[in-house]
């Protein structure tokens, strides 16, 4: 045929059919969603802190391995408490000159997602820690340790964040370690990743695929409550590690806890719920139960997990029980 | 979801299926070898059994023995037809004799065929090409190896430069950029002229190209390694200063090659010049579109991103290295390609389904519902050109597989179209709905981009370069490393995926039966060291290669014993002449 010996032509209707596709798959479909969607209005936009943090995020390559995205599949459902939706991102614009836009969606999850990392794990102390030797708190992770984000001190100068590392693991380190402004805006940036709520007007599409609830069928009249172990392993093992010894320094053991054996029930769900910072010699515990919305099945579970776990032994407690007290909590904070 | 019915899904039968043909491939080999060794140990046992009865011969069976050796050792005196006179060859039609009786331990492969020269500039030129190539297929797998280690070993290092996310993108984009684009784009300076007829390129223009591809490669390894990116798309974490370079880089090559052809002397436009020259504009399109400074807000980006990684690999390096195929298989077999019209099929059909489907890396992302949908469907579609190619490639060879065993090239094309059918059609796979759940996010798409990245491009493209290096130099390397870098490169490739991919699938139904997430880190352990042993095999192989490379460049020429009358009378003469000086 001729037109295939004409190189102009040819080439001419291969690079034409291109471009044409190009425009269908890629170009409108993009200019169309950044021009469709605004951030959701009660988005918060990053503080100054944050900002920087997430430069030091893109600069070291994070997102190699963590995703920002909850998909709308069940599977998903720990990372954030609805899927994501264009407004979630429209709020992102270029970085400056040099990069661009930094969505920073990923496609690879060898470590978590960070969706909602902020709302899961707000300590500012257990940030820190990690960022400096991930094993330290995580002892399966392989993520690596970012010592260069951190120096080591013989004294502390005011405003100097020291990062608190626990005791077994202080003897091979001389001096004080002391986060640099990298760390603590990057810190500052992990803290800012919260799902922003929907607010009336916009929808999130449904969890696809859910997982057919596969009954237990005992014949025991309790309730089933769920499974204590996992949301343990979920909301609180980072910091308490996986034998609840917790990190002597750090975080307090749970093992032989006076608050986890009592039989006065009243502080053990309120500090799930709200959180603690009462002892100097501990980092700050976060509202663990507010923040991943815990319910009191969740909570009774996590207790009668703990209160009989790792040689603890104290009686397990009922829903009830636990609901009374989180409606007595809720009232005080509505008062 | 439960993990019995998990074997029923399409995507994953599928896959499997795909997974099986690499591996029966292989073990089809290693039987035929096997086989080989079995017989000839069975042989030797069958000697010794003859040798003892040997040993108990009596004398009569003795006698007899002799008299039948005086018998066979009867002999005619060779002159009963000619007489006694003196044989003379007074025309010189008597040559190349061969004695036959020494010993051979290595199959003789068949030596590369002397082709028509091409200038010696535009020869030294592809080297130089091919040459930094190599350097940067060192480099990037060289980081590459280091970074399989750091899964099992994350306390290596705690330096700044070399810590995870930053060297990752080195790898890959050193062995995209560097590697892969530079070896074919000095390929195809080879192949342009020759399927053109014509003789002149600008060697100028290659080189100032090579230059700027260097530059873009260095410059850009350079500001990853300081935690300099473009912000996180995959093969994008160059910034636009450096990708402008690689750009200028390839769209001069455009231009030259563009020239080559409307100057052919050929009526047709081979292929081949289908491919390459299409590759280089969608290229230049993809990079124009994806760096463009002022659009791309939000959810933009990752529409874009789908869009131009994929593209990047399919359009570019895909394109590029099937249109090096089309002309390199059928020189190799020295045969037509099987047909024409399946490769215009493939080319136009690849063009119309590869473009649709970038998204699917973001399936059931925030991206709409209806564009992910037009990239599943895109995917299934990428059949059409993937089975025909393939079919196309293997119906050639059809008669001439018997050359196969004979060439130390040929296993290379193989595997190469071989994974070109599995790892394409393991990405159709890997794009449905429900795959996608399984697999998505887990450390199977890595494997999946080493099947087809390494599996297809790299395979092929040593395939070509031990074909074409030594028709330029007129050197060969040794068949037996050559042996050894396709097998090990070979062997290391399944060792790497197939753990990998296993231990992913694992990975994935553990995510999808919400164990915790650490649960999924030590399942993963034993796979990331098999990765970590087949990463190694590879990269040993590409010392190999590289070795392989410098002989065909630099080997000396061997001591010439002088055999002939030509030669010994010449010897005689340069000998006498030094003397006479003294």
């Amino acid at each position: 045929m001729d037109f295939f010996n004409q190189h102009k032509k040819l080439f001419g209707a291969a690079l034409s059919l291109f471009v044409f596709l190009t425009l269908v798959v890629a170009i409108a479909p993009a200019l169309k969603n950044q021009n469709n969607n605004a951030p959701l209005p009660n988005s918060e936009i990053l503080s100054e802190e944050a900002m920087k943090g997430k430069l030091v995020y893109i600069s070291e390559g994070c997102v190699g391995c963590h995703t920002q995205q909850v998909r709308n599949v069940d599977m998903d459902k720990i990372w954030g408490d609805r899927a994501g939706i264009a407004a979630d991102y429209a709020g992102i614009n270029r970085t400056d000159l040099w990069r661009n836009t930094a969505t920073l969606m990923g496609t690879e999850r060898t470590g978590p997602d960070l969706t909602n990392i902020g709302k899961r794990q707000s300590s500012e102390t257990w940030h820190l820690l990690h960022l400096f030797q991930p094993r330290f708190v995580v002892e399966q992770s392989i993520m690596p340790a970012y010592t260069w984000l951190f120096e080591i001190k013989e004294v502390l100068a005011p405003g100097d964040v020291e990062v608190i590392v626990p005791e077994k693991y202080r003897k091979d380190i001389k001096g004080k370690i002391v986060a640099t402004p990298k760390a603590l805006q990057l810190v500052a940036y992990l803290k800012s990743l919260k799902q922003t709520q929907l607010s009336e007007g916009y929808s999130a599409p449904g969890f696809l695929y859910a997982k057919k609830n596969v009954g237990n069928t005992s014949s025991t009249t309790k309730p089933l409550l769920p499974d204590g172990k996992l949301l343990y392993a979920n909301n609180c093992q980072s910091c308490h590690q996986a034998n609840g010894e917790g990190l002597s320094g750090a975080f307090p053991p749970l093992k032989g806890s006076k608050i986890v054996l009592d039989d006065d029930l009243e502080v053990y769900v309120s500090i799930i719920l709200k959180g603690f910072d009462a002892r100097p010699e501990y980092g700050v515990m976060p509202a663990v139960g507010l923040n991943n919305n815990l319910s009191a099945e969740d909570i009774t579970a996590i207790i009668n997990y703990e209160r009989t776990s790792w040689g603890n032994n104290a009686k397990p407690i009922s829903v009830e029980e636990t609901r009374k007290i989180m409606d007595f909590i809720n009232a005080e904070a509505a008062k | 979801m439960n993990d019995s019915n998990i074997l029923n899904e399409t995507g994953i039968i599928i896959t499997l299926f795909l997974i099986a043909i690499p591996v029966i491939v292989a073990a089809i080999l290693v039987t035929i070898k096997a086989n080989a060794s079995i017989r000839y140990f069975l042989k030797k046992e069958e000697l010794k059994r003859v040798q003892s009865q040997i040993m108990n011969l009596n004398e009569d069976d003795l006698v007899t023995l002799e008299k039948r050796k005086s018998e066979l050792e009867f002999q005619l005196t060779n002159n009963e037809l000619s007489g006694n006179s003196y044989v003379s060859d007074s025309r010189g039609l008597v040559g190349n004799v061969i004695n036959s009786d020494e010993p051979q331990f290595i199959e003789q492969k068949k030596k590369s065929q002397v082709r028509p020269s091409i200038q010696p500039a535009l020869s030294k030129l592809i080297l130089w090409y091919l040459g930094c190539s190599v350097f940067w297929l060192l480099f990037g797998t060289s980081v590459g190896i280091y970074l399989g280690f750091k899964f099992i070993s994350p306390d290596i290092d705690h330096i700044e430069y070399f810590s995870f996310g930053r060297l990752r993108p080195v790898h890959t984009n050193a062995v995209f950029w560097g590697w892969a684009s530079i070896a074919m784009i000095g390929l195809a300076y080879y192949v342009i002229p020759k399927v053109c007829n014509i003789r002149s390129l600008s060697i100028k223009k290659g080189y100032f190209t090579l230059w700027l591809l260097n530059i873009a490669v260095l410059a850009g390894s350079m500001t990853l390694f300081f935690g300099i990116n473009n912000g996180g798309g995959e093969y994008r974490e160059y910034v636009w200063p450096v990708m402008l370079i690689f750009g200028a880089g390839v769209f001069i090559t455009l231009g030259n090659f563009i020239r080559a052809i409307s100057i052919r002397r050929t009526k047709e436009i081979y292929v081949s010049n289908w491919y390459i020259i299409s590759s280089l504009m969608f290229l230049l399109v993809i990079a124009v579109i994806a760096y463009l400074p002022f659009w791309q807000n939000g959810l933009g980006e990752t529409i874009v991103q789908g869009y131009y990684m994929h593209q990047g690999v399919g359009m570019w390096f895909m394109l590029f290295s099937l249109g090096l195929m089309y002309y390199f298989l059928p020189q190799q077999l020295n045969k037509p390609i099987y047909s024409y019209s399946l490769g215009i099929l493939a080319f136009w059909t690849q063009i119309l389904f590869y473009t649709l489907i970038g998204t699917h890396h973001f399936i059931f992302s925030a991206i709409p519902w209806w564009l992910q949908t037009v990239a599943i469907v895109g995917s299934a579609g990428m059949i059409i050109p993937v089975v025909a190619g393939t079919t196309n490639f293997l119906m050639t060879f059809k008669g001439a597989w018997s050359k196969v065993s004979k060439s130390y090239t040929l296993p290379f094309y193989i595997i190469g179209i071989l994974f070109y059918f599995t790892g394409s059609l393991q990405g159709t796979a890997e794009a449905f709905r429900f795959t996608n759940l399984v697999w998505h996010f887990t450390d199977f798409t890595i494997a999946h981009s080493h099947l087809t990245m390494y599996g297809i491009i790299s395979f092929m493209l040593w395939g070509f370069i031990y074909t074409l290096v030594p028709r330029l130099t007129g050197k060969e390397p040794s068949f037996i490393l050559v042996g050894a870098h396709f097998w090990l490169a070979l062997i290391g490739l399944l060792i790497y995926t197939i753990p990998l991919m296993y231990g992913a699938t694992l990975k994935g139904i553990s995510w999808m039966q919400g164990e915790p997430f650490v649960n999924g880190l030590e399942i993963m352990g034993p796979y990331w060291l098999w990765r970590a042993i087949g990463g190694t095999l590879m990269w040993v192989s590409h010392i190999l290669f590289a070795v392989n490379f410098i002989t065909m460049v630099k080997k000396k020429r061997d001591i010439h014993i002088p055999k002939n009358a030509i030669e010994i009378l010449l010897a005689r003469k340069t000998l006498l002449k030094e003397l006479s000086k003294k």
